[in-house]
């Protein structure tokens, strides 16, 4: 979880270059991102974890802390 | 690094470039003073399989990567800027489906699409939003077993024969898509749109909806994703391969340009030979590497599945818009009065590339995005 946390915050470093994240600041309410930062978001996880993000998962609830893109990346990902 | 085309990329834009003079460059013009895309090029595209360029072989597709589609739209584009729209809005529909779609969704319409048994376009554009896409007036409205949808929709490429529109209404107020099939909507009506300056075979309509009936099966993706998901993920495919269209109108302009200042003589000498015509070319040639270049970029990028692919197919868009533009300008200026007639194709090279500059996303647009995201990445 850690780890991942790590790999998401860094990602999200570029478009907060100059706010230290905090891990349940919701990053849709800071005015840093546009419309297009919701794909992006979604191709790095895909890319980065080899997840699928499916429509039903495309909410913003699931993606607007580093907490909830950990859990949700942990959810995706846990091995059955 | 290495910037080349692998053999088989290379074999494909061999086979693609054979395409478009064999069974697109000769109708173009015919294109363009019917306005309409002939029967004989559909056919033809059809066969060659084109139209399952962007989807994969599990649906019937071709199964390319996204460089190898690049370069069939650049083909295609120096053919004809109608034929390419065809080949962007149908993948758009095409990929949306694939993306967003369910199960079934995918196995009713994937292999019928790559097959070309069914044409898709993508019904976004309205009245009163363009660019302000989330602010489509369309409405949906809940009944037994679906959707009412009601409001009109304008510009939209190839509405005049697609059989499936991806469309998007609000429903709730929340922006959502949904698969609207032509054979199975009551209350459509699609309506020809002609008079177009450019990319005039692209047989554009307004539709317009009257109680049109979906089933609640038709919603694709979910509520509310309509635009922030569907709609710009598609775009990011329309985007790219009308940057590579672009890149084929202005690699036309280029080469009917050179034919010409090598054949056309004035004093006494080709006028080629001429300092100021020679400065004209150079910037041809090195603003349509310098475009294919970026598109490149962008096509490696999408097919490692890199986030930074979409900024990426913004600049490649803007420049090459940009390019075609200026390259077809020269073009016509370097052929001087015939440039200026129907009969020497740079004059519709011309008014082609005045139209991919505004379609998916003015360059105003483009300007915003992309001068936002440098100042963000301070």
């Amino acid at each position: 979880m850690e780890e991942n946390k790590v790999k998401i915050r860094k990602f999200l470093s570029r478009f907060f270059k100059k706010h230290e994240l905090g891990d349940d600041e919701d990053i849709f309410a800071l005015g840093f991102v546009n419309s297009l930062f919701a794909m992006q978001l979604i191709m790095f996880l895909e890319k980065e974890f080899e997840l699928a993000v499916d429509p039903q998962d495309m909410d913003f609830a699931n993606f607007k802390t580093i907490n909830l893109l950990a859990s949700f990346v942990e959810k995706k990902t846990v091995k059955v | 690094m290495k910037i080349e085309l692998s053999d088989a990329q290379q074999g494909y834009k061999e086979s693609f470039r054979h395409f478009a003079d064999s069974y697109i460059v000769p109708y173009a013009q015919r294109h363009d003073a019917e306005e309409r895309i002939s029967e004989e090029v559909l056919d033809r595209l059809i066969s060659a399989g084109y139209l399952g360029s962007m989807l994969p072989t599990s649906f019937g597709g071709m199964g390319l990567d996204m460089v190898t589609v690049g370069l069939l739209n650049e083909e295609i584009g120096r053919g004809c800027s109608a034929v390419r729209s065809l080949l962007t809005v149908h993948g758009m529909a095409a990929l949306g489906i694939l993306r967003f779609g369910t199960a079934d969704m995918k196995a009713q319409w994937l292999p019928r699409m790559a097959s070309g048994k069914a044409i898709g376009a993508f019904a976004l554009s309205e009245p009163e939003a363009g660019s302000n896409a989330a602010g489509v007036k369309t409405t949906a409205t809940r009944t037994a077993g679906g959707f009412l949808l009601n409001g009109c929709k304008r510009w939209i490429t190839m509405g005049q024969i697609a059989d499936l529109f991806i469309l998007f209404a609000q429903l709730d107020g929340k922006p959502t898509a949904f698969l609207v099939e032509k054979a199975n909507a009551e209350g459509l009506t699609v309506n020809k749109m002609n008079g177009f300056l450019g990319a005039r075979g692209s047989m554009i309509a307004e539709l317009q909806l009257n109680d049109v009936f979906v089933p609640e099966s038709h919603l694709l993706g979910k509520e509310g994703i309509g635009v922030s998901h569907v709609a710009l993920s598609c775009l990011d495919y329309g985007r790219y391969t009308v940057a590579w269209g672009c890149i084929g109108t202005a690699q036309a302009s280029l080469e009917a340009s050179l034919h010409f200042a090598k054949e056309r003589e004035q004093f006494g000498q080709p006028i080629g030979s001429n300092q100021l015509i020679q400065k004209m070319i150079t910037e041809m040639v090195v603003t349509v590497k310098s475009a294919r270049l970026l598109c490149l970029q962008a096509g490696y990028l999408k097919d490692i599945g890199d986030p930074d692919s979409i900024m990426e197919t913004w600049n490649a868009k803007y420049f090459a818009s940009l390019a075609a533009n200026q390259v077809s300008g020269h073009a016509v200026q370097i052929h001087g009065a015939r440039g200026c007639h129907q009969d020497f194709p740079v004059e519709r090279y011309f008014r082609d590339a005045k139209i991919n500059e505004i379609i998916e996303g003015s360059s105003q647009m483009h300007e915003v995005m992309i001068a936002n995201h440098a100042l963000q990445a301070l």
